[in-house]
C-alpha cells in the first residue's frame, strides 16, 4: 500500500491535469463556436459558385471541356490530399482521418495505380509516413498560421493544380473531415481534380440567353481553379470546426476521468489515514494497560 | 426600380442590399447593371466596383480581385476572392 505522502502527491499531480483539461476545454468550447461561424459564414460563396458551375459546365461539355474538368484521361496515377490538424489533444480525429486516408490509398494500390500523398497540417505525417514510406510528396505546414484561411487555401490549392498542369497525376483526392456536431466528425473522400461534374440544376430561367464575357470556355476555365480553391478553403474551415469539436469532447471526458480518479485517490488517501490514526490508537492503549 | 446586389467572398457574405445601380470592372471593360438587365455572366479584373445606392448619388467605391459577375432573375451577384474597403 502506498504511503500517504505518496497518495497525497498523486492527487495533487491528477488534479492539476484536471485544471489543464478543464481549460483545454474551455478554450476548445469558445473557439469551437467561432470556428463555427466561420465555416457558416463561407457557405453562400460555395453555393453560388457551385450553382454557376453546375449552369457552366452542362453548357460547355465534350471535347472543349478544359483539362480540370475532362481529366487527362487516364486514372492512373492517384493524389492525396490528406488535411490534419497541427494541434493533438483532440481525442481520435487525427487517428480517423489517418485511417479513411490510408484505407483509400490501399483500396487504390490494391487496384494496380500509383498513390502519392499531399499531407496538410502535422499532426498525420508521421502515422503516413509509416503506413506509406515510399508514396510521401509534398506537404503543406500550415502550424505557423494562426487560423488557416483563404490565403492558404489558395497555397494548397496552387501547388496541386500547378502539379496537375505539370502531368504529375490525373486525379486528386481530399481526406478531410466533415465536422457534424462537437461528437461526430467524419472523415470524407472528396475528388477534387478534375472537378466532378456537378450535377445539372434545373435550370430556372430556362427561356433566357445567358450572354457571357468573354466565352463559356473562358470563365469556365478561370472558374474551375476557383472551385478546387474553395473546395481546399471548405475543407480547412471544417478541419478547424472538428478540431475545436473533437478537443471539446475528449477534453470533456479527460476532465471527467480525473475527477473520477481524484475521487478513489482520495477515499484511499483516507482509509490509509484512519488505518494509521488507528494502530497508533491501539499502540497507546496498549502502552497504558501494560503499565 | 431597385436591383438586388450581393458581394461574396469565400469568407463571408459581405453585401446583400437593394441598389440602384453597380458597375462591374468586367475583363473586357467596365459594365453598369441596373434592375431588370438580361442574364449576364463575365468575370472580372481587379479594380474598383461603384455602388450607386439611388439614382445620381455618389457612388461607394469597393476595390474587388478576382471573381466574376452573374446578373440573373434574382439580381446581380459577384464573387470575389478578395475585397477591400
Amino acid at each position: 500500500m502506498a504511503s500517504l505522502k505518496e497518495l497525497k502527491g498523486r492527487i495533487t499531480s491528477v488534479k492539476s491535469t484536471q485544471k489543464i483539461t478543464k481549460a483545454k476545454q474551455m478554450v476548445a468550447a469558445a473557439k469551437l463556436r467561432k470556428a463555427q461561424a466561420r465555416a457558416e459564414a463561407a457557405r453562400p460563396y460555395a453555393e453560388r459558385l457551385t450553382s454557376v458551375m453546375a449552369s457552366l459546365a452542362s453548357k460547355v461539355g465534350g471535347d472543349n471541356a478544359p483539362k480540370l474538368l475532362a481529366g487527362t484521361g487516364s486514372d492512373q496515377r492517384h493524389m492525396l490530399v490528406v488535411v490534419n490538424t497541427d494541434k493533438g489533444l483532440c481525442g481520435g480525429l487525427n487517428a480517423n482521418i489517418v485511417r479513411a486516408a490510408s484505407q483509400k490509398a490501399r483500396q487504390l494500390i490494391a487496384d494496380g495505380k500509383d498513390v502519392e500523398l499531399y499531407l496538410v497540417g502535422r499532426k498525420g505525417r508521421a502515422p503516413l509516413k509509416r503506413n506509406f514510406p515510399e508514396r510521401i510528396g509534398n506537404q503543406f505546414d500550415t502550424s505557423q498560421v494562426r487560423e488557416p484561411g483563404f490565403e492558404e487555401a489558395e497555397q494548397i490549392a496552387s501547388e496541386v493544380i500547378g502539379m496537375f498542369e505539370d502531368g504529375k497525376f490525373d486525379v486528386a483526392h481530399l481526406v478531410y473531415p466533415v465536422f457534424k456536431s462537437a461528437l461526430a466528425q467524419d472523415p470524407t473522400v472528396q475528388q477534387i481534380v478534375p472537378v466532378p461534374a456537378p450535377e445539372t440544376a434545373p435550370s430556372d430561367d430556362a427561356g433566357a440567353v445567358v450572354e457571357y464575357e468573354p466565352g463559356e470556355e473562358e470563365i469556365l476555365e478561370e472558374l474551375l481553379p476557383r472551385y478546387v480553391k474553395t473546395q481546399v478553403f471548405g475543407a480547412l474551415l471544417e478541419i478547424a470546426a472538428s478540431e475545436q469539436g473533437a478537443s471539446m469532447t475528449a477534453m470533456d471526458n479527460a476532465t471527467r476521468n480525473a475527477g473520477d480518479l481524484i475521487q478513489k485517490l482520495t477515499i484511499q488517501y483516507n482509509r490509509s489515514r484512519q488505518a494509521a490514526i488507528t494502530t497508533e490508537l491501539v499502540e497507546i492503549i496498549a502502552g497504558a494497560e501494560a503499565l | 426600380m431597385a436591383l438586388h446586389f450581393e458581394l461574396v467572398t469565400p469568407a463571408k457574405l459581405v453585401r446583400s442590399e437593394e441598389v440602384h445601380m453597380v458597375v462591374v470592372p468586367g475583363s473586357e471593360g467596365e459594365f453598369g447593371v441596373l434592375e431588370g438587365h438580361s442574364p449576364f455572366m463575365s468575370t472580372i479584373r481587379d479594380g474598383a466596383l461603384q455602388v450607386f445606392k439611388t439614382a445620381g448619388a455618389a457612388p461607394e467605391t469597393i476595390m474587388i480581385q478576382g471573381g466574376f459577375a452573374e446578373v440573373g432573375d434574382a439580381g446581380l451577384t459577384v464573387l470575389a476572392e478578395h475585397v477591400e474597403g
